[in-house]
């Protein structure tokens, strides 16, 4: 049983004198105690907007909600505005993506983090004091008692996270939801935040709900990857059959924009064309149809069903597509450049995932070299063989040489 | 599905050609550059693909067109879209316009002359006997036995003039000195900063001033007149454009794409004329409209304080509000008129500049 | 925090030197010349001249202007024309009713303009909202001295709920200690002439705080509305915090920031408003003395009122300044 089950959720913004806008429609995914699950799309895709449906933090006028959000048996969607109050930020947290404005300019650290102590565990004065200092330790900010009598403006952006990290996980809360963590902080900064929160992860068994557009991040700390698209899950996955089979030419595309290390200099990204405003209406087809490249009649045809994706290495491999990519080696090479196409074609035959992961941009390469240390062997394997091709490749030395020492 | 056009990025113009670009068929068009001419298809199977194709290019255009699109217009085209749309703007629109309209045709419309004191005879102030609203004189007589509503017909030109003198003083001053004071500290230098410091200091001078005792004293070195009471509200309102102006025009200097016009070598001078001042002008032209508003309200403020027009001949609803204070215990109404006239012409160009601020607000822009 | 007083102490020197500067152009632009502003203008060309001479207008403008500082650096604001006492004691004497009914319009103003601008935000769009806007922008736009008139005449001499002139009451014997009328009853314990001054405060408080109470209002809805939209409130709500901690603690304290700073610039137009005010209720300020000196031309005491005045005003926003950098820590000087 699922910690988290969200069913077919729906987030419509209504306003007076103006058409509905449907931000999320028919969102369904589930998550379990101490299971990471990303929530993965570009900007606009409902992601945020679904974690905050989650939170109760969308305003009560002139949004629709439908659907279900079952939190160990408590509909999150039809709880009491005080009921949720009572839930959020003991058994419910989040953390958001910019630091700095997420916290208040004018209120000392201090009293940011013992408030949420005095309201859910009814600590006061120089206990609640010891706590939050013992907080912030946990969470990696030095000299805490000194942070503690601080403002925001006086720390830096990677501790303005980890202070909000300690607030949001003051009541040892059972999920957690992080919209971007690390969207706004500096790439070794970035590493550090995903450390932690995988170790928190780890420890507490808590259950983490990852929104990001960095697949970097995807890679290298979910369990279950979602893939939105225009408000719907257009595929969900695994993580490793997901970066190796990715089912849907959305997922697709996202894996083609990635620049990667071992490709050839000179050979150009995949990226997928126009923007998340040229959809069309889920309910005429397929709302990608604008930006696939091979799209058919069909595709326009009503919405696709989410389904399993026939012929995928394991269960639960679900994609939204009337006709799924089967061989994804075809966009990651264009068929110009066939003797590359080769060589990193079987690349992605043996060792699939790390393929993709480890030699995703030069900014993701350091989450992913934290995940293999952790994890798994084919990931390790897969180092020698991103870093040959690099190597040869005189001009971007610079960049595997980042890579080893974290 | 590889051809060598899908990989290069799409220029955003071209996305909403219909055609996908990289399939071998439309690789002739004219708008996709193909290096490699893709194999020539089977003619039959030519034909019977490009059909389908046609039919799905169709239905997504068809799909795509129905849903809203917004173009991206220019700062004031849409902040005039969104005007249009706007209670507040309409309603204050039309204030000024009627204002406008009878401060040009009032005095040909007007009944009677504003100056006769044709019904002398029938007001008698020092018994309390005044005369109301009647048939012959429809907002009744003033404490002189003249015709309120000619003089309140004719007033609407003084006092339109009052505002709009007043205002052109202090928005043309006013955007100069700020204009220097902001183009001296954005063209930059140690010197500019120099000049903009001493303005600066200069204006805050202005602003220390309560602006009635700014008015009265320029009003006591020039005498009692039309003009003095014109220039002493327009200089009132100086410091308020010149620091409006230098203000927006520092945020706008200190702004990403004058950075990114000096690091392409744009000449400092054309950045500050071709950028900054045009993108540093909407606060002020909402200033101007509100300043309207104040400018009639402090006009008749000093009228109040016995630094009005003391020309007779020229009724102004200031004036005429602060001759019938002495009476107002008998003859309230004698106020009330011009006053509701300063008040709602007042409120117009505050809701059209209130109205136009909130629609040249980039925060509130959606 | 000394430092940064003695700064901007240090900063208000050069706008008081222009500022006398000004006055001092001004005073020889005045018709008939620096004279006339001390003998007033039924003066004879003999007498002109005789005070010419006495003065030392004979001598250059430098050291004129350097006799002029001196006085203003001795509080000698020069002689009143019409009363012939000194400027500086007028102004001292009528003072204190002056500050009391600004500062009884200013609390008014933010007492009701606070709460109104919050809630209206708060309910954006509902009758609440449009009623304060509708209610801000009409209060902007109305002439002070005519909701003076108006006040008046239906409070008090319609409806005689409250008394039309004055400060107090005749037959009322209150001890006068600071000035403050209500202030001395509460003090020596009358408490019968603390009511009776606070009486005849309501009105003119009233009248002189329709334009602070507007702004005030306007300027916390928007401010309330933008700080609504903040990521920290989002935040504090993701805490499940208290609706009352979270309006008061993380959007009421930073909403009343730029609030804070508006009442300082407000001070300005108070001031001119009280011109205005005490005129129609006959307070006994220096806004009514002034209204007399405009009409007496008594130019003395208008130069001493801009000079005084814009003191005043400086340092009024010096306070707001200062606590500007109380309650904003980001400004906190290091």
């Amino acid at each position: 049983m699922a910690l988290l089950t969200v069913d077919e959720l729906s987030v419509t913004f209504t306003a007076r004198g103006r058409r509905d806008v449907t931000a999320v429609s028919g969102v369904s995914f589930d998550v379990a105690q101490g299971e990471v699950v990303g929530l993965v799309g570009e900007s606009g895709c409902g992601k945020s907007v679904t974690s905050l449906a989650l939170m109760g933090l969308l305003p009560r006028k002139g949004v629709r909600l439908g659907g279900v959000a079952d939190f160990d048996g408590t509909d999150l969607l039809t709880l009491s505005p005080s009921r949720m109050r009572d839930l959020r930020g003991r058994q419910l947290a989040m953390i958001f993506q910019d630091p700095l404005s997420s916290l208040n300019p004018v209120v000392p650290i201090g009293v940011q983090v013992t408030e949420i102590l005095a309201r859910h565990r009814g600590m006061k004065g120089e206990r609640a004091r010891k706590e939050a200092a013992s907080l912030l330790d946990r969470v990696g900010i030095p000299d805490p008692d000194r942070r503690l009598r601080e403002y925001p403006h006086q720390l830096s952006g990677g501790m303005r996270q980890r202070a909000l990290i300690a607030m949001a996980v003051a009541c040892a809360p059972r999920l957690l939801i992080a919209d971007e963590p690390t969207t706004a902080l500096d790439v070794t900064i970035q590493a550090q935040i995903l450390e932690l929160l995988r170790e928190l992860v780890d420890q507490e068994g808590t259950a983490l709900l990852m929104i990001t557009h960095d697949l970097g991040v995807v890679a290298g700390l979910c369990d279950r990857v979602n893939v939105l698209y225009a408000g719907k899950v257009v595929e969900a996955a695994e993580r490793r059959p997901l970066f190796s089979d990715p089912a849907h030419p959305y997922a697709h595309g996202l894996l083609g924009s990635i620049p990667r290390l071992d490709a050839p200099r000179g050979q150009p990204l995949h990226p997928i064309r126009g923007s998340i405003n040229d959809t069309i209406a889920w309910a005429d087809g397929c709302a990608f149809a604008p930006r696939c490249d091979h799209y058919t009649l069909e595709c326009l045809e009503g919405t696709p069903a989410l389904g399993e994706l026939a012929g995928a290495a394991g269960p639960g491999h679900l994609v939204r597509c009337v006709n799924p990519v089967r061989d994804s080696s075809d966009l990651h090479t264009p068929l110009l450049e066939a003797p590359v196409m080769d060589a990193s074609a079987e690349g992605d035959d043996e060792a699939p995932s790390p393929g993709t992961s480890a030699a995703t941009s030069a900014d993701t390469s350091v989450d992913t070299s934290s995940d293999t240390s952790s994890d798994t062997a084919p990931d390790a394997g897969a180092e020698p063989a991103a870093e040959p091709v690099a190597d040869t490749d005189g001009a971007s030395g610079g960049a595997p040489g980042k890579d080893t020492p974290a | 599905m590889g051809s060598p056009v899908s990989n290069t990025p799409n220029h955003p113009d071209d996305r909403d050609a219909p055609e996908t670009p990289g399939t071998p068929e439309l690789s002739g068009t004219p708008a996709v550059p193909h290096q490699a001419e893709a194999p020539a298809p089977v003619e039959g199977e030519r034909t019977r693909r490009a059909s389908r194709k046609v039919d799905r290019i169709d239905r997504l255009a068809e799909l795509t067109a129905r849903r809203e699109t917004t173009t991206g217009a220019g700062l004031w085209v849409e902040a005039f879209r969104r005007l249009r749309t706007s209670k507040m703007a309409i309603i204050g629109a039309c204030i000024i316009a009627v204002f406008v309209v009878l401060a040009i045709i009032g005095p040909w419309i007007a009944p009677y002359s504003p100056t006769a004191q044709s019904w002398r005879g029938e007001v008698f102030p020092n018994r309390g006997l005044f005369v109301g609203p009647r048939g012959e004189n429809w907002l009744g007589l003033d404490h002189l036995g003249r015709d309120v509503f000619s003089r309140m017909l004719v007033g609407a030109r003084q006092t339109l003039m009052v505002g709009v003198v007043a205002t052109l003083i202090g928005f043309t001053v006013g955007a100069l000195i700020g204009g220097v004071s902001g183009a001296a500290l954005v063209l930059g230098g140690r010197a500019g900063q120099r000049i903009d410091a001493v303005i600066m200091r200069f204006i805050d001078m202005m602003l220390a001033l309560p602006s009635l005792l700014l008015a009265v004293s320029i009003a006591a070195v020039m005498g009692q007149s039309l003009t003095t009471v014109m220039i002493a509200v327009g200089v009132v309102q100086i410091p308020i454009f010149a620091r409006l102006l230098r203000g927006a025009m520092l945020a706008q200097g200190g702004s990403d794409y004058v950075l990114a016009a000096r690091a392409l070598g744009v000449r400092r001078r054309r950045i500050v004329m071709a950028h900054v001042v045009p993108n540093s002008l909407s606060p002020v032209i909402v200033q101007a409209t509100l300043a309207l508003a104040t400018a009639i309200i402090e006009a008749a403020a000093l009228s109040f304080l016995g630094l009005g027009n003391p020309d007779a001949a020229q009724p102004e609803w200031g004036v005429m509000l602060a001759q019938a204070q002495r009476f107002f215990d008998q003859a309230p109404m004698l106020a009330v008129y011009p006053a509701v006239g300063i008040i709602i012409t007042a409120l117009g160009f505050t809701l059209l500049g209130e109205a136009m601020r909130e629609a040249l607000d980039p925060k509130l822009r959606s | 925090m000394l430092r940064l007083i003695v700064r901007r102490l240090l900063q208000l020197i050069p706008t008081l030197v222009g500022l006398s500067v000004l006055l001092f152009i001004w005073l020889h632009r005045l018709p008939g010349g620096p004279t006339a502003a001390l003998l007033g203008e039924r003066a004879t060309e003999a007498d002109r001249r005789q005070a010419e001479a006495l003065l030392g207008l004979d001598q250059p403008l430098w050291v004129q202007y350097g006799r002029f500082l001196r006085r203003l650096v001795e509080l000698d604001l020069g002689t009143s024309i019409r009363t012939g006492r000194p400027v500086w004691e007028e102004f001292t004497m009528r003072f204190p009713a002056t500050v009391e009914l600004a500062l009884a319009a200013m609390f008014l103003a933010i007492l009701i303009g606070v709460p109104l601008g919050y809630f209206a935000a708060r309910r954006r769009g509902g009758w609440l909202d449009i009623g304060a806007v509708t209610g801000s922008l009409i209060g902007i736009c109305i002439p002070v001295f005519f909701l003076a008139f108006l006040l008046k005449e239906v409070f008090a001499v319609v409806l005689g709920w409250f008394p039309s002139v004055g400060r107090q009451s005749t037959g009322i014997n209150a001890t006068d200690v600071t000035g403050f009328h209500v202030l001395d009853g509460l003090l020596t314990g009358e408490w019968d002439a603390s009511a009776d001054a606070l009486w005849h405060l309501v009105l003119p408080a009233m009248a002189l705080s329709s334009i602070p109470l507007a702004i005030i209002t306007r300027m916390t809805r928007a401010s309330v509305l933008e700080v609504l939209q903040e990521d920290y409130v989002r935040t504090a709500e993701s805490k499940g915090l208290h609706q009352r901690v979270v309006r008061l603690r993380h959007v009421m304290r930073n909403a009343l920031l730029p609030v804070v700073t508006a009442i300082g610039l407000l001070t300005g137009g108070l001031l001119s408003g009280a011109v205005l005010t005490e005129t129609v209720f006959s307070w006994g300020g220096i806004g009514s003395f002034i209204r007399d000196a405009i009409d007496g031309r008594d130019y003395p005491v208008l130069m001493g009122f801009i000079l005084f005045i814009a003191l005043i005003y400086v340092l009024i926003n010096l306070l707001v300044d200062l606590a500007y950098s109380v309650i904003d820590p980001r400004v906190r000087v290091h």
